[in-house]
């Protein structure tokens, strides 16, 4: 396969795995010691260098998928779905440079004790940051296995206090003109949202990084969630705003196609999409030299049931998808 | 254009139609599209988009011809272009049953190199339910199918031979419907596509202008038919 390369390829592509690991694991360590830097520039009040993906101090996490190889990082960077800057796949790489993830803050707003506006550096060091390896599953039926870097929303939402009367929460994704493509026929700017229960989840992450470092623009620099048991699009990108609501708050896809995005869009391989099937995914995790992609089974909440399945017990999940 | 360069520009046009299938050989011989996140997603669309294009290209050539009497030697173009469509779309079909679809084709391949030669079929028979599924319950597989079924029909009966033993008027009768192809192409697009998406605008906008040029020039030669009937009557 080497003879036939010609375009550099990532040293996790030919390095095999654990040599690779091993390597990334002391480059890590020996990087830390900066993220702590930066850390502590950023709790200080400092002003933060936008240098693009920086590294940063983690600890590992039992929540790792060890039955799949880890999608190699430059595949994970380049095939994103991030309509603010274009719909085909290969458009969020190309033009996300374009994206000022700094200064940036968090709006915390609605039914909440104290609202408040947290800045990055304090949001990012409220809570020590862990790695886990997840499995991601997109509703257009592929699906990677991707470490992410941050800490369980929870904590963010005990530390805000929502006020009793609160059943949701929405996350509201930057929508700027000046830096962002923002399609016309998708009402901006972003929104997702989810129920105060998957919300206060140990699963669902506040994410600052993937593969030990800072988000890349493309992947929603510089805090997203990820909710694993959920299709991709639920997990919303560049947040600037989390607000705690009492009535189902109105969701970007479930808005524009009712009948294709469901509010829960749980992962579910007895409901199909319209126009495709979900018992099966596409498992893009291959390190390089084959053009071929494995079809896999699709698993009922993408493989996290023991954790989550109990919170919709009683619920019909063919109408409620 | 003097009828003795035809053969020569006909041969630059092969060339031209074949370039797409190169530079996909090319980036599957210095491993960029198995660099590629998802090849299989790549490469349905990138031989969906090239049958289409070159749909439209051969669905131009009448509308273009009729500008200009001048132009007249473009309808000699316009059987290769359209097998050439139909190249892009069965690649399109074929990548969708050998790699879309969830066929294991290295499994197919180890067991014909191990002399296995069942195997490939064998492997076909996995997925056919799954395959069969979309064809039911899938609106965009099935106006894919047609368009697809109808190339193959204009393509099956494009040689000479053919023309003359069905006799020229049914042989035109059933190649107009390269527009129903057409249209059923870009539908398939649209309906493929998620809500919000408007990618498919431009080849709507080339299309809607191909049909809106023979609608027009249908009506302009009906009014000269009854303006020359008028005046041949007084
Ligand atoms: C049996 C016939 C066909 C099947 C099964 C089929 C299947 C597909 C599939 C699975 C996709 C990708 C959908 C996705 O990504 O979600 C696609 C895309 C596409 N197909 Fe087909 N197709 C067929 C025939 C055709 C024909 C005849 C044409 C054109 C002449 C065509 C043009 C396209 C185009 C333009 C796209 C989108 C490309 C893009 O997004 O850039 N298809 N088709």
């Amino acid at each position: 396969m080497l003879l036939r390369t010609e375009k550099p390829i990532p040293s996790s592509e030919i390095t095999p795995q654990e040599v690779y690991e091993s390597f990334t694991m002391t480059r890590r360590r020996m990087l830390s010691g900066l993220g702590a830097v930066g850390a502590a520039a950023a709790a200080a009040g400092l002003p933060q260098l936008a240098l693009g993906e920086t590294p940063l101090k983690f600890a590992t996490s039992n929540y790792t998928v060890n039955d799949r190889a880890t999608t190699p990082e430059s595949k994970a960077k380049s095939y994103n779905n991030f309509y603010e800057f274009g719909e085909q796949k290969d458009d969020p790489a190309r033009n996300a440079h374009k994206l000022k993830t700094s200064p940036w803050s968090v709006q915390i707003e609605g039914l909440v004790k104290t609202p408040q506006t947290l800045d990055l550096g304090k949001l990012m060091a409220l809570r020590p940051i862990e790695q886990r390896v997840y499995r991601f599953r997109c509703v257009e039926a592929w699906s990677m296995v991707i470490p992410w870097d941050g800490f369980p929303l929870a904590e963010l939402i005990k530390f805000v206090n929502p006020l009793s009367s609160a059943k949701f929460v929405q996350f509201i994704s930057l929508a700027d003109r000046k830096t962002e493509d923002l399609p016309s026929g998708i009402s901006w700017p972003y929104s997702e949202g989810l129920r105060m229960d998957e919300a206060m989840n140990p699963l669902t992450l506040l994410t600052f990084g993937s593969y030990g470092q800072t988000l890349a623009n493309q992947q929603g620099a510089p805090v997203r969630v990820i909710i694993p048991w959920k299709y991709g699009f639920k997990s919303a990108k560049s947040i600037v705003k989390i607000r705690f609501v009492d009535k189902m708050p109105p969701t970007t896809w479930n808005d524009l196609n009712p009948g294709e995005y469901g509010f829960y869009s749980n992962v579910n391989p007895t409901v199909d999409h319209p126009r495709w099937s979900q018992a099966h995914e596409r498992l893009l995790n291959s390190s390089g030299n084959s053009l071929f992609v494995k079809s896999v089974p699709t698993l009922p909440f993408n493989g996290y049931a023991n954790e989550v399945a109990s919170m919709y017990a009683g619920m019909d999940l063919k109408r409620n998808y | 254009m003097p009828t003795r360069a035809i053969p020569y520009l006909k041969a630059v046009l092969h060339l031209l139609c074949l370039l797409p299938m190169l530079y996909l050989a090319q980036q599957y011989r210095n491993g960029a599209l198995a660099n590629l996140a998802d090849p299989t997603n790549y490469l349905t669309h990138f031989t969906g988009d090239w049958a289409l294009w070159l749909l439209l290209v051969d669905l131009a050539i009448t509308p273009v011809r009729r500008l200009n009497p001048s132009l007249a030697w473009l309808i000699r173009l316009r059987r290769m272009l359209g097998l050439w469509a139909f190249f892009y779309a069965t690649l399109h079909l074929a990548i969708y049953v050998l790699l879309f679809s969830g066929y294991d084709l290295p499994t197919a391949w180890a067991g014909l190199q191990a002399g296995h030669l069942g195997e490939p079929w064998n492997q076909l028979k996995l997925i056919w339910p799954r395959m069969l599924d979309d064809v039911e319950k899938r609106p965009f597989i099935q106006v894919g199918l047609f368009a697809w079924v109808l190339l193959f029909a204009l393509a099956a009966t494009s040689p000479q031979r053919v023309l003359r033993a069905m006799g020229g008027k049914n042989w035109q009768r059933l190649h107009r419907t390269i527009y129903l192809a057409g249209i059923a192409a870009v539908v398939h697009y649209w309906w493929l596509v998620k809500a919000g998406v408007r990618t498919p605008w431009k080849v709507t906008a080339v299309l809607a202008v191909l049909l809106l040029a023979r609608v027009v020039y249908a009506a302009m030669k009906r009014s000269q038919k009854t303006r020359t009937a008028a005046s041949t009557a007084i």
